[in-house]
C-alpha cells in the first residue's frame, strides 16, 4: 500500500488533476462505448423484427 | 488525327507482340490530349498552388528570415493540397461517362492502365507544379542552392502524391462528399512524402546534405509506384460493381 | 484435430459462437481491470522522478498498444476478406474500428495529460505522439469511408483496400516520423521508458491484458448487431427473432422501432 489515507490517494501527490482527467475521460469513453453497443444491439433487433413484420403483413 | 504525328503508333508495326502495352499507351495519349485540349482545369490547379503559397507571407508577415525558414514546408504543403485538388481529374469523368467500365473490361491488366493514367496525370499536374516551384521559391527568398533541391524533391515526390491519391480517388468514386472524403483518406498517407520532401530542402537550407532525404524519397517513390497502381485498380473495380 | 474453421466464417454460426464467448471476455476484462488498477494506483510506489503523474502510463501505454494492435487485427481481417471473400471479415473490420479509434484517442488524451506535468505542455511533437495522431487519422478515414458507402458489401471491400494500404504505410509513417523527430531534436522523455519497478511493470501488463479482453468482448458484441442488421432477411435471423427477439426488444425505447411499431400491432 502506497497511500496513508484516502484523501492522500485522491490528491495523487499533487498531480490529481492530470491523473484523474486521464482516468476519468477513459472511464467515460469506455462507458459510452458499452452503452452505445447495448443500444445498437436493441435497435438492430427491433429493426429486424419490424422489417419482418412488415414483410409478413404485406405478403398476406 | 493530328496527334498521330506525336506518337505515330498506328503506322508502326511492332516486331514482337506488344499488344498488351497498346491500350495503356492509348490511354496515356488520350488522357494527355483531353487535359491539354481543356487547359483551364490544369491552370486552375497551378493558380491554386500559387495563391496558397502567397497567402502565407500575408498571414505570417514579410520578414525574409522567417519566410526562408518556413518556405520548404509551405511549398510542400501547398503542392500536396494542389495535387489533392487535381485528383478528381484522374477517374471522375471516365467514371461518369462509362469509359472506366470499358477500360476495366480490357484484356490488359487494369493496374497497367491505371499506371498509364497516373503518368498522364503526373505530366499534367506534378510536372507543372515542379517546374513552377522555383519561381515561387523566389517569393520566399530561398537561396539558389536549395531551389534545385526543391525541384528534385518535388519531381521525386509528386508521383507519390498522384499514386496514393489514385487509390483514394478510386475508392470514393461516385460517393457523396467525394472530394473531402478523398482528402481525409489520402492526406495521412502523404505524410512520409511530406517529411522527406520538405526535409530535404530544409536540410540544404541548414547547410546539411540532402542526399539521405532524397534517397529515402526516391525509394518511397519506387515502392509507391510499384504497389499503388495495383491497389488503385482494385479500388476501381470495387467502385464499378 | 479437425476444427472446421470455415464453419465459423459464416455469420450465422459466428453469431452463436460470439454470444457464448462475450461473457467470458467481458468478465476477464472486468477482473483484470480491477486487478490492474489496484496494482497500479494503490500498490505501486511513487516514481522518484515523475512523482505520481507517472500513474497515467497504466492507461496510456496499454491504450497506445491496443490502438496500434487493433489496426493490425483489422488489416488481418481485411486481408482474409480479400483472400477468402467471406462476409464475416468485413463485419469484423467494421466492428473493430470504433474501439481502435477510441483507444488511440485515449492514448493521445492521456499522453497530453502526462506531458503537461512532465514536459510542461499538453502537446509535444514527440515521435510517438505524432505517429499515434496519424494512426487516429487512419481510423477516422476508414470510418468516414464506410459511413459514406450505402452498400455494405462495397463498403467492406473498399474498407479492406483502405485498411491494407494503411497497414503497408504504417511502418513507413512511423519511420519517417522518427526520422523527422530526431532531426528536429524532439523531446526524448517517454512514459515508461526508464527502468521500471516490477510492480509498475506488472500493473501495466495487467492493464494491457484488460484492454485486450475489453476489445475482444466489445467488438464481438458489436459484430453481433452488425450481423443481425445485414442478415435480417435470412431464415436463421427469422428463427432467432421468433425465439428471443421479443425478449431482447422488450424494454427498448419506442424510438428505436419508430412509428412502424404502432402500425404492426
Amino acid at each position: 500500500m502506497n497511500w496513508s489515507s484516502f484523501s492522500d490517494f485522491l490528491a495523487m501527490g499533487g498531480y490529481a488533476f492530470f491523473v484523474w482527467m486521464s482516468y476519468g475521460v477513459t472511464a467515460l469513453l469506455v462507458a459510452a462505448e458499452v452503452i452505445w453497443v447495448v443500444k445498437q444491439r436493441r435497435q438492430s433487433l427491433a429493426r429486424a423484427l419490424v422489417q419482418r413484420k412488415i414483410r409478413e403483413w404485406s405478403s398476406t | 488525327m493530328g496527334s498521330d504525328t506525336i506518337f505515330p503508333l498506328s503506322a508502326w508495326e511492332p516486331p514482337v507482340n506488344l499488344n498488351w502495352c497498346l491500350t495503356p499507351i492509348t490511354v496515356l495519349r488520350r488522357d494527355l490530349l483531353l487535359t491539354l485540349r481543356r487547359p483551364a482545369e490544369l491552370m486552375t490547379t497551378l493558380f491554386f498552388f500559387i495563391i496558397v503559397v502567397s497567402l502565407f507571407p500575408l498571414g505570417i508577415g514579410p520578414q525574409p528570415e522567417l519566410l526562408r525558414e518556413i518556405a520548404p514546408g509551405v511549398l510542400w504543403v501547398a503542392a500536396l493540397l494542389a495535387s489533392l485538388l487535381a485528383l478528381p481529374r484522374l477517374f471522375a469523368a471516365d467514371h461518369a461517362d462509362g469509359t472506366l467500365e470499358q477500360l476495366a473490361l480490357a484484356p490488359q491488366p487494369l493496374s497497367l492502365i491505371v499506371f498509364a493514367k497516373l503518368v498522364a496525370h503526373w505530366l499534367t499536374t506534378g510536372l507543372p507544379l515542379t517546374l513552377l516551384a522555383p519561381l515561387i521559391a523566389l517569393q520566399f527568398d530561398l537561396p539558389a542552392s536549395t531551389i534545385w533541391v526543391l525541384v528534385v524533391s518535388l519531381a521525386l515526390g509528386t508521383p507519390i502524391l498522384g499514386a496514393i491519391g489514385a487509390v483514394g480517388a478510386a475508392l470514393t468514386l461516385g460517393l457523396r462528399g467525394g472530394g473531402v472524403l478523398t482528402a481525409v483518406l489520402v492526406l495521412p498517407l502523404y505524410i512520409p512524402a511530406l517529411i522527406f520532401g520538405a526535409g530535404a530542402v530544409e536540410a540544404t537550407l541548414g547547410g546539411l546534405d540532402a542526399e539521405g532525404h532524397l534517397s529515402l524519397l526516391a525509394a518511397l517513390t519506387v515502392f509507391t509506384l510499384t504497389f499503388a497502381p495495383w491497389a488503385a485498380a482494385a479500388a476501381v473495380r470495387i467502385s464499378l460493381d | 484435430m479437425a476444427i472446421h474453421w470455415f464453419k465459423y466464417a459464416s455469420p450465422a454460426s459466428f453469431y452463436g459462437l460470439a454470444g457464448r464467448m462475450i461473457p467470458w471476455f467481458a468478465g476477464a476484462a472486468v477482473v483484470t481491470t480491477l486487478i490492474g488498477l489496484y496494482v497500479g494506483l494503490v500498490l505501486a510506489p511513487t516514481d522518484f522522478q515523475q512523482g505520481d503523474s507517472y500513474r497515467i502510463i497504466y492507461i496510456h501505454v496499454p491504450a497506445a498498444w491496443m490502438g496500434m494492435f487493433t489496426y493490425l487485427v483489422m488489416a488481418g481481417w481485411a486481408a482474409a476478406g480479400v483472400v477468402f471473400n467471406t462476409r464475416l471479415s468485413g463485419m469484423m473490420v467494421q466492428a473493430l474500428a470504433p474501439t481502435g479509434a477510441m483507444f488511440t484517442f485515449v492514448a493521445l488524451w492521456t499522453g497530453a495529460f502526462w506531458g503537461r506535468p512532465t514536459w510542461g505542455t499538453y502537446w509535444v511533437w514527440d515521435a510517438r505522439l505524432t505517429s499515434t495522431l496519424i494512426l487516429f487519422f487512419l481510423y477516422i478515414g476508414y470510418m468516414a469511408l464506410r459511413a459514406s458507402i450505402d452498400d455494405p458489401r462495397r463498403a467492406d471491400r473498399a474498407g479492406a483496400v483502405l485498411t491494407l494500404v494503411g497497414v503497408v504505410n504504417i511502418p513507413i509513417i512511423y519511420f519517417s516520423v522518427q526520422w523527422w523527430n530526431t532531426l528536429h531534436q524532439g523531446a526524448s522523455v517517454r512514459p515508461g521508458s526508464s527502468s521500471m519497478a516490477t510492480v509498475m511493470l506488472t500493473g501495466m501488463l495487467v492493464m494491457a491484458v484488460a484492454a485486450w479482453m475489453y476489445t475482444i468482448a466489445i467488438s464481438l458484441a458489436r459484430v453481433r448487431s452488425i450481423i443481425i442488421e445485414r442478415e435480417q432477411h435470412s431464415a436463421w435471423v427469422g428463427e432467432l427473432l421468433a425465439s428471443e427477439g421479443h425478449d431482447a426488444v422488450a424494454g427498448t425505447s419506442r424510438g428505436a422501432m419508430g412509428s412502424n411499431q404502432q402500425g404492426t400491432r
